[in-house]
């Protein structure tokens, strides 16, 4: 081990533009996913849902060379991480996932819906997923998070709180027309009028 | 839940918008940043099973039909926190362009030879005191748009997890000496001198292993977690 402290974190570096080949390979290259943007597993308890949407940068141009990680509860609002101390998921259910976007700035990830985490003080937060974006040109991600349209629960959400009114609008992911699985849009701006909440975490 | 990653720590990287590298200019928030008390969801993040890494996922130079041409080099360190503590069981990804300063990726167009015996892609877990270890090839420079006559300094890119999903890390790994580092806006984004050495690996003599593979050593920093209570936040 090294014999002295550390004198602080080490720098991010951009994600670049040729990530894919090692983080998102999806079947076009010589390796294999460790993680991909299907977190449903068939032990998987709650409502399968689709979150789908375009990235555009400052000029609204789409970002085809983008990747979005999310992290979640379970339907049950349980991590799957030992430090979440209440009762575990007893399901293979792992909350993560990774895409790259596609030529059109496009992603989607199948998931359930999460359940309801606590926040510090032990007050409910809304349903939401948290997310990470990476790209050519970010030299350190994104955080933000992705809610739900239609929960009453976003109303008393203390993250969403925190954000101004005009602004709430973009963490909230829109029910899209239709039958069979719930489909959300999420579209993630970068920069401009109608930019992401990103948070400082 | 009661710790908390200090967001001081931060200051260790680029800002967002670092305009001599170009990309940032349309890809970074105008708008202020929200900051927020860490809740469960940021504090928890993704566990792996030893499924995630196969056995020879580390070693770079074994994953074509014969060995890849260029440099033989060992790459390897500690995953630690700020406290110099090892973080355990954590999953490092690393990719990279071949000998020659090639990727593999479909849009790169760098008129230099494809490797078939190389990829540029592994994988490995920190074992329980936060120590990696790859094999693979050393990088070549590469030039690329950004402006005239611009070379990337050789580089090997890592993707780290930690303990949460706020101390996530994507960076890049230089070698010492390049003559490269002057020029390129992606290095010197780093603007405090110390915090940029620490993304250079030292030569690590005692590690070679003679008559095969050079070696560089490559400690990883994160965020660490404090021991003060959120309520103090």
């Amino acid at each position: 081990m090294p014999q002295t402290k550390p004198d602080g974190i080490t720098p991010s570096q951009t994600v670049g533009p040729y990530f894919a080949y090692g983080l998102t390979p999806g079947g076009k290259y010589d390796w294999n996913d460790a993680f991909n943007n299907n977190l449903v597993t068939p032990d998987t308890s709650g409502e399968r849902i689709r979150v789908e949407g375009t990235v555009f940068d400052g000029d609204g141009v789409p970002v085809p060379d983008c990747m979005l990680e999310i992290w979640q509860a379970d339907a049950q609002g349980r991590f799957s991480d030992p430090q979440d101390k209440r009762a575990l998921p007893n399901t293979s259910f792992k909350g993560f996932g990774r895409i790259g976007t596609d030529a059109r700035g496009g992603y989607a990830f199948d998931t359930i819906k999460p359940g309801v985490v606590p926040d510090p003080d032990g007050k409910p937060q809304a349903p939401h997923i948290v997310l990470a974006v990476f790209a050519r040109g970010m030299l350190l991600h994104n955080y933000s998070r992705i809610y739900f349209d239609g929960e009453a629960a976003n109303a008393a959400d203390p993250v969403l709180a925190l954000v101004p009114a005009e602004r709430r609008s973009t963490l909230i992911a829109t029910r899209q027309p239709g039958s069979g699985n719930p489909v959300y849009r999420f579209d993630v701006h970068l920069q401009g009028d109608n930019e992401t909440v990103f948070f400082d975490v | 839940m009661t710790l908390v990653y200090p967001v001081q720590s931060l200051a260790a990287h680029p800002p967002r918008l670092s305009p001599a590298y170009k990309s940032t200019v349309k890809r970074s928030p105008s708008k202020p940043l929200i900051p927020m008390r860490h809740t469960l969801s940021e504090l928890t993040g993704p566990v792996y099973g030893h499924e995630t890494v196969r056995a020879n996922d580390h070693d770079l130079t074994v994953h074509g039909k014969g060995e890849p041409i260029g440099e033989r080099i060992i790459v390897h360190g500690h995953v630690l926190d700020e406290d110099g503590r090892g973080v355990p069981n954590t999953l490092v990804e690393l990719w990279q362009a071949n000998s020659c300063g090639r990727y593999v990726h479909v849009v790169d167009q760098h008129p230099a030879p494809l490797d078939p015996n190389f990829t540029g892609a592994g994988r490995a877990q920190t074992d329980a005191q936060g120590y990696y270890r790859f094999v693979t090839i050393k990088p070549g420079a590469y030039p690329w748009g950004n402006h005239h006559n611009a070379w990337r300094p050789a580089h090997i890119h890592f993707s780290v997890f930690g303990h949460s999903f706020v101390s996530r890390l994507v960076t890049q790994m230089y070698f010492p000496g390049d003559p490269l580092f002057p020029f390129d806006p992606i290095f010197n984004s780093v603007t405090d001198e110390k915090a940029r050495n620490r993304m250079i690996s030292s030569f690590d003599l005692e590690n070679t292993k003679p008559d095969w593979a050079l070696c560089y050593r490559f400690n990883i920093v994160l965020r660490g977690r404090n021991a003060t209570p959120m309520e103090n936040s």
